[in-house]
């Protein structure tokens, strides 16, 4: 039970495709400022239940809360309320391929009819500034950037509106580890700034201590472990022993059928 | 295998295809008509979908024509009612020729990129960060194609309408050694409003399908590259499949009145 006040609030979540049962039951309770990442092999369902928390797919049963109100099964005004609070950072940045690097970051202060397209470009070069990125690049198409220049946009799109809420889904996938640390040094720089509250997903352990304060272990749709990241060594867990080990030997068991 | 489960498997799998491009379907014409309207998205569309299909739908038109106006001489000449050339060259580009083969070819451009384009989006995360980002893809992505579609392709087939008749026009004049006048005079007294007009209805319904059938495989494509590739021929070969066969349902109507 949470002591604090809950930003988010996770309660007994279902969610299968067809006989694939992905989340089970899961609870889980995110305090206003806390930095949560939940770690899990691929296929535990890290990636549904961020899609669930906002909105992009229905949980079977249970109830989403973010801010005290219910997020499930609301309509498009009142999740689109909700939504405003919060910054995401996709896995591949999501990036929209036919919008210039500074529409990009601007897109979400674009759709507040108080932010005009004059305004919005000069907020989106100052974002685009905080993530250290050059103005040369603001005119740029997403597909002439690199994979990390990508991910710098898609968190100065994040923060953009300085929201309340960011959530990462695996930020540092599919970067190398010097271009991975600087997103992890930059996520912890812009979320102290903006004393935002946090959730990431990832299955990058050292990106995991990095980037939160507390962790979390999703397996068979359950969260198993949940502790401080000053924890994880000595959990006394043995699926969060064997997977911070990387090993192939444990209670793990990793099938190889598509989920 | 049970043969009964099977052929169930298959009627609901047809029903449940049928549903979704009808909740699809009107999804997609209930956004094209409310607010908020993305006016340079339609902007960009019209000259996509108009401006570009024009050389690819001219130089049908054109061929088509030409090759209409020799093969029905040499018809005609068999029985001396060569001048019936004008008269039917002029009314199969018109009520048939020019809907259906433009709607063919822009549903090979436009309708292929829309499903390509729409499909990339869906694999790479654009579409959930539109959903994130306070924006319907419908209202965004989609409203504007089928707009700019139903707007664009009428003008289409007018433009194919003329370049067709001057086609057969020019292979009658300096081929077969028809009369410059005669010819002209036999188009005009034949031609009837109802014969541009039933074309252009049929260019609206044709585009319709089109961009619906783009935007529906393209928004559903899922698994990467493979994913999109499928999706672009699905798009192309069901708006063939459905533009030849509501050009028979049209046609029987035009019969019917």
């Amino acid at each position: 039970m949470s002591l604090g006040f809950s930003k988010i609030s996770i309660k007994n979540i279902h969610k299968a495709f067809g006989n694939n049962i992905v989340l089970d039951g899961l609870n889980l309770e995110i305090q206003k400022g806390q930095s949560m990442v939940i770690i899990g092999a691929s296929g535990t369902g890290k990636s549904v239940l961020l899609k669930n928390i906002i909105g992009l797919l229905k949980p079977d049963q249970g109830s989403i809360k973010v801010n005290g109100e219910e997020t499930v099964g609301v309509g498009w005004n009142r999740k689109q309320k909700f939504l405003k609070k919060v910054g995401i950072l996709f896995q591949n940045a999501g990036l929209f391929d036919s919008l210039t690097v500074w529409e990009n970051v601007a897109f979400p202060l674009m759709q507040d009819k108080s932010f005009d397209r004059k305004r919005a470009q000069k907020k989106a070069f100052e974002k685009l500034s905080e993530v250290g990125l050059a103005s040369d690049t603001a005119n740029l198409m997403p597909a002439e950037l690199s994979g990390g220049m990508k991910k710098r946009v898609g968190l100065a799109r994040a923060i953009a509106t300085d929201p309340e809420i960011i959530l990462f889904d695996e930020p540092t996938t599919g970067l190398d580890p010097i271009m991975g640390e600087i997103i992890n040094e930059l996520i912890v720089e812009k979320v102290q700034q903006l004393g935002a509250t946090t959730l990431s997903i990832t299955h990058d352990i050292s990106s995991a201590k990095k980037i939160g304060n507390k962790i979390a272990m999703i397996y068979g749709g359950k969260i198993i472990w949940i502790g401080e990241v000053s924890e994880l060594n000595s959990s006394g867990n043995k699926y969060v022993d064997q997977f911070i080990q990387g090993s192939a030997e444990g209670p793990i068991q990793m099938d190889f059928k598509p989920c | 295998m049970n043969p009964f489960a099977s052929i169930g498997r298959t009627v609901i799998a047809f029903a449940n295809h049928i549903g979704r491009i009808t909740i699809f379907t009107s999804r997609s014409l209930y956004h094209c008509f409310t607010p908020p309207f993305y006016w340079h998205l339609l902007i960009r569309q019209i000259i996509e979908i108009g401006f570009y299909s024009l050389p690819v739908v001219g130089m049908t038109a054109i061929f088509t024509g030409m090759v209409l106006a020799l093969q029905s001489y040499t018809g005609f000449a068999r029985f001396n009612a060569e001048g019936a050339v004008a008269g039917v060259v002029v009314l199969s580009i018109t009520r048939e020729l020019a809907p259906v083969l433009a709607g063919l070819m822009v549903s090979g451009r436009i309708g292929a990129a829309m499903a390509a384009e729409i499909g990339t989006m869906s694999v790479t995360e654009q579409l959930d960060a539109l959903k994130t980002l306070s924006t319907d893809p419908f209202k965004y992505l989609i409203a504007p194609r089928i707009i700019a579609g139903i707007l664009m392709l009428p003008i289409l087939v007018l433009v194919a309408d003329i370049v067709g008749v001057f086609g057969g026009y020019l292979i009658s004049i300096y081929k077969l050694g028809f009369n410059s006048t005669i010819y002209l005079e036999r188009t005009w007294e034949i031609l009837e409003p109802i014969d541009v007009i039933s074309g252009l209805v049929k260019a609206s319904v044709f585009r319709l399908i089109i961009s619906l059938m783009g935007c529906f495989h393209g928004y559903h494509s899922r698994g990467g590259a493979q994913g999109v590739g499928a999706a672009t021929t699905n798009a192309v070969v069901s708006a063939s499949v459905l533009i030849l066969a509501f050009n028979y349902v049209i046609t029987e109507l035009y019969f019917a009145i």
